[in-house]
């Protein structure tokens, strides 16, 4: 089922906001997850596994190092659902 | 190198009878008891209705993302160290000569079953990726280094119900030995849960007194059946007295010796001579300088266990001689419930409150004392120590034959 990019990226600022406790309001496409939004490497794979589960994809480990912002995490899930 | 005292200079604690130093003390001046009825369904399915819980839940004291990636016991450190830190006046200093020194008997064991509950649940992908650092028993030692920038070391003694008091033994040391100033000491314990509390009851260690949970830990009482489980923690601040006095810190008092033995009687029986306590408690003097004439208080073990309470008092009465007339000791478990690797902190947070009010705190639910209790126990009513120069004991022990004595002294 094709995914709209706006749809996933509510869902991962709702999963950002329940794992790092940042307000949904303040998480935006460009923003860094480890230096803007202090998803630590272990709060990673938690928000990973939340997006995997609440969009039905998966995102392999080796794709994991490559998403360093909220956007790159969108575009992989919404391609990877698409 | 003239020999480094060391004093306390700030004070932690979150128990079943407050959020804070402050309300426990109150709280525990009032003989509050903090054992309640425990709510959770669970609670039907084992032998032991009830438990002390804090009295203040984390969620109240913490924000919402921290307590999601903190084991109870890590929250329960977290929380005791920054009233700690803050009481000594957070002080500036060189963290290369801060340390930090807080034990816990279990470790992070919600954490661990909670989680075995979701790997079997849901599958091993779903387990959290906090789960081995919410669950390794230096986890509350390690969250409060970080924080805190410690970089003297970080530690975590394991004796059980000893931890607590070895911890705070161990920090003394750290500063006597000249590798830190300061050091953040405690312990805490977070083990509510029905699987330890099932294992406590199959050695039948717990009260079973479930149609009067305020009234279960009974220390020296003739009808005593057992230790009611608690939780929480306590902290001090330990500081090398020069360095306190270049600051100009608040000093409560100074901590002036411990006593270490181990029994090598049996894995989870206290010896019935109680050799190895004699021996703590006569290490302890001697580290300290004091004699037993010196003492005034002794905040006990005594967990309110049949043969445990009259073991300690026979070693304290052997240990203390006559002068066991004038020591008036405390059974604050009595109120707190055993908090297991945290009991030795908070008895310590309250021994240092002791000294500062002068006051001893009661032992309550008494009704009926043993009379192979031969100790002065401190019943119902606080009772006012003497002016001048004095000193109290705190001991504890542990499951596998541990002994820990404590010497602090008003300054």
């Amino acid at each position: 089922m094709a995914l709209a990019q706006a749809d996933v990226l509510a869902g991962i600022k709702e999963i950002v906001e329940e794992v790092a406790g940042i307000p949904a309001a303040s998480i935006e496409m460009d923003k860094n997850f480890t230096e803007d939004l202090e998803v630590d490497s272990l709060s990673m794979v938690e928000v990973v596994v939340a997006a995997e589960e609440r969009f039905g994809v998966k995102i392999p480990d080796e794709a994991v190092t490559d998403l360093v912002t909220v956007g790159d995490a969108v575009n992989f899930i919404v391609n990877a659902a698409n | 190198m003239s020999a480094r005292r060391v004093v306390v200079t700030g004070l932690g604690a979150t128990t079943p009878l407050g959020g804070d130093v402050a309300t426990s003390w109150s709280a525990l001046l009032a003989g509050t008891s903090g054992v309640r009825l425990l709510t959770e369904d669970w609670a039907q399915s084992i032998p032991v209705h009830f438990a002390a819980r804090v009295a203040v839940e984390p969620s109240e004291q913490m924000e919402r993302v921290e307590i999601r990636r903190l084991d109870r016991s890590e929250q329960f450190a977290l929380i005791a160290s920054r009233e700690a830190w803050r009481d000594a006046g957070s002080p500036e200093m060189d963290k290369e000569r801060l340390g930090v020194v807080i034990a816990s008997g279990i470790g992070g064991v919600t954490t661990l079953l909670d989680q075995y509950d979701i790997l079997r649940e849901k599958g091993s992908r779903l387990v959290s990726p906090h789960t081995v650092p919410m669950l390794m028993p230096n986890g509350p030692a390690a969250n409060v280094g970080l924080e805190l920038q410690a970089k003297a070391g970080v530690h975590t003694p394991v004796s059980a119900c000893a931890s607590g008091a070895e911890a705070i033994g161990y920090a003394l040391d750290m500063i006597r030995n000249n590798r830190a100033d300061v050091v953040v000491s405690g312990g805490v314990e977070a083990a509510i849960h029905a699987m330890p509390m099932a294992g406590f009851a199959a050695m039948k260690a717990l009260s079973t007194r479930n149609d009067d949970p305020t009234r279960a830990s009974r220390p020296y009482d003739l009808n005593r059946d057992g230790f009611v489980l608690g939780e929480g923690g306590g902290v001090l601040v330990l500081e090398e007295y020069e360095h306190a006095r270049a600051r100009g810190a608040h000093i409560y008092c100074e901590i002036v010796g411990q006593g270490l033995s181990s029994d090598g009687y049996h894995i989870a029986a206290p010896d019935p001579d109680g050799a190895g306590v004699q021996r703590a408690l006569k290490f302890a003097l001697r580290d300290a300088g004091l004699t037993t004439k010196d003492i005034v208080h002794l905040n006990a073990h005594a967990t309110s266990t049949p043969a445990g309470d009259v073991a300690e008092a026979n070693a304290l009465r052997a240990a203390l001689g006559v002068d066991a007339d004038h020591v008036a000791v405390s059974a604050t478990k009595s109120m707190t419930g055993h908090l297991l690797g945290g009991a030795g902190a908070i008895e310590s947070v309250f021994i240092v409150k002791t000294l500062q009010d002068r006051l001893a705190p009661p032992t309550i639910n008494i009704d009926d004392l043993d009379p192979a209790v031969t100790v002065d126990v401190v019943r119902d009513k606080p009772r006012e120590l003497p002016t001048g120069d004095i000193a109290a004991l705190n001991d504890s022990f542990g499951f596998g034959g541990h002994n820990v004595v404590l010497v602090f002294k008003s300054l």
